[in-house]
């Protein structure tokens, strides 16, 4: 392949990406509402177009025509640039997240990833770091103490339970012996890690729900004490960003989730359903977008099955519970690799 | 001090290994949650589908029309008098007829109405009752002012809340 030739693959790999990403966000608010609904005996947004399929339109619209408001006392600078930060983090996170394996076209080998990293674990481990700048520059710009509150809240706890997610993805690494996510996603082709590394799944998933700020550990915008967070001061679109954030974050989640612990695209017993060809690659790139819708409406659901953590509670969790469990789980993996090589 | 601590001691006792382990709990409130997802709703979706008050609902007072197209109404003042909010005027004026009095003017001030209904109980003659009209919305102030021609009701169409009154009063 010319130069040229993996620029245009590229940047048409990056459009789909963005596009796919983007409807999913959108959708991920109807549904999270619509959810929350069904979780309390409603129906949902159901007026704009069939069923509030519109919905998020409608939504963003709204949003658009918002003034935006920035409080006297805030940083003009540092308020504006940390939106930016937050959707730059969540929308770069979906570079290394292969959806399925190598695919031919017009006699192309293409790799269903726009960035086949060899490092992309820990690619996607630093910009998620990143993300809490986005949350704590937000709360410190506003120059109100409710968001200041929120944002060192979510600094701290973002510091607490990225240790845990490191070790646990620690286990998978063993295990795949690299950090290239097409390699883990192979090294699980006829056992998933979820069922492996059970400790290692849990640390993850409860350090993935801490990480994206969802409910039970929304201590950062926590409504009912600190009135919305770091988000309180901000208006129109610069809050639609951080919206936007938080939902694409979780898409991610989901995403690194299915691909560390849930196989990839692959599907349970794909050998013995005697698919061939084409067809296989469609139900391996369909397999892989269930999983994640899956592990999505599992993030909606906890969220309104279980109640918010007192503060101390989540330091307790994350630094006594997840964080040894972790550990635990590494030496699991490592016993495993022991006995079995 | 002391007591808080004591009281934390006991919890810890009372929680048994499955219960401090969390996830049989977790997984028992998410199983809650899923049981109603999938449970029938309650929301009845409003301008399609209207609610439909049982007789002893309180909505808009209205007069009673008789069936002969006579108002039941004597103008004694009692509703006007007992009336908290002060909504009702009611002016007399008096006929030929055998029911000599009748209001000339009667008007309810919507926006001062409370619902209440002790109009409706001081009433001698059940000539105003409490509809089960809850649609009340008006877009400025002389709107809301409802005269005799709003609130003359035919009395087919009030007929169990004048059986409830009957029942109950």
């Amino acid at each position: 392949m010319s130069i040229t030739e993996i620029i245009i693959i590229s940047l048409i790999k990056i459009v789909i990406v963005l596009g796919i990403t983007l409807i999913t966000v959108a959708y991920l608010v109807y549904f999270e509402r619509k959810i929350a609904a069904w979780a309390q005996n409603r129906i949902g947004p159901n007026r704009v177009g069939w069923q509030g399929i519109l919905q998020p339109f409608a939504d963003v619209f709204k949003l658009l025509l918002k003034e935006d408001i920035v409080p006297e006392r805030a940083n003009r600078i540092v308020h504006a640039i940390a939106p930016m930060i937050a959707l730059f983090v969540a929308f770069t996170t979906y570079a290394v997240i292969p959806i399925g394996p190598n695919v031919n076209i017009f006699g192309y080998d293409i790799s269903l990833v726009v960035a086949d990293v060899n490092m992309g674990v820990l690619y996607v481990l630093a910009l998620t770091s990143l993300g809490v700048y986005a949350i704590t520059f937000a709360g410190w710009s506003s120059g109100s103490k409710y968001s200041l509150l929120g944002g060192i809240r979510s600094s701290a706890q973002m510091i607490s339970y990225e240790i845990s997610m490191g070790f646990s993805i620690g286990g998978v690494l063993l295990l795949a012996e690299s950090l290239r996510p097409i390699d883990i996603v192979n090294s699980q082709t006829n056992l998933w890690n979820a069922i492996v590394q059970p400790i290692g799944f849990i640390t993850f998933v409860v350090s993935a729900f801490a990480e994206t700020n969802r409910l039970p550990f929304d201590l950062p915008e926590a409504e009912p004490e600190l009135v919305g967070g770091f988000h309180t001061e901000y208006s129109s679109m610069k809050f639609a960003g951080f919206f936007l954030a938080e939902y694409a974050n979780m898409v991610i989640a989901s995403a690194m989730i299915v691909t560390l612990y849930l196989g990839g695209w692959h599907l349970p017993f794909e050998q013995s359903l005697g698919l061939s060809g084409i067809w296989l690659t469609v139900a391996q790139i369909a397999s892989f977008f269930v999983k994640m819708g899956a592990m999505l409406f599992f993030f909606i659901w906890v969220r309104w099955s279980i109640p918010r953590f007192r503060y101390d509670q989540l330091m307790n969790l994350g630094w006594k519970v997840m964080f040894p469990l972790s550990l635990i789980n590494i030496i699991w993996v490592a016993a495993i690799i022991m006995i079995f090589n | 001090m002391s007591q808080t601590s004591n009281s934390l001691k006991k919890r810890k006792k009372d929680l048994t290994f499955w219960q401090k382990i969390y996830i049989p709990e977790i997984a028992k409130g998410l199983a809650l949650t899923f049981k109603n997802m999938v449970r029938p709703k309650f929301t009845m979706e409003y301008p399609e589908e209207k609610f439909i008050p049982p007789p002893s609902y309180r909505g808009r007072p209205v007069l009673v029309l008789e069936e002969t197209g006579e108002e039941r109404c004597v103008a004694c003042g009692l509703c006007s008098r007992v009336c908290p909010a002060l909504a009702i005027e009611v002016q007399a004026a008096e006929t030929e007829r055998e029911k000599e009095r009748y209001p000339e003017k009667f008007e309810i001030n919507m926006l001062r109405c409370i619902f209440c209904g002790l109009c409706e109980e001081v009433c001698p003659e059940e000539a105003i009752v409490m509809s089960k009209d809850y649609e009340l919305a008006f877009t400025n102030r002389e709107d809301a002012i409802y005269g005799k021609d709003k609130l003359l009701t035919p009395v087919s169409q009030l007929e169990d809340r004048i059986e409830f009154l009957r029942k109950y009063k």
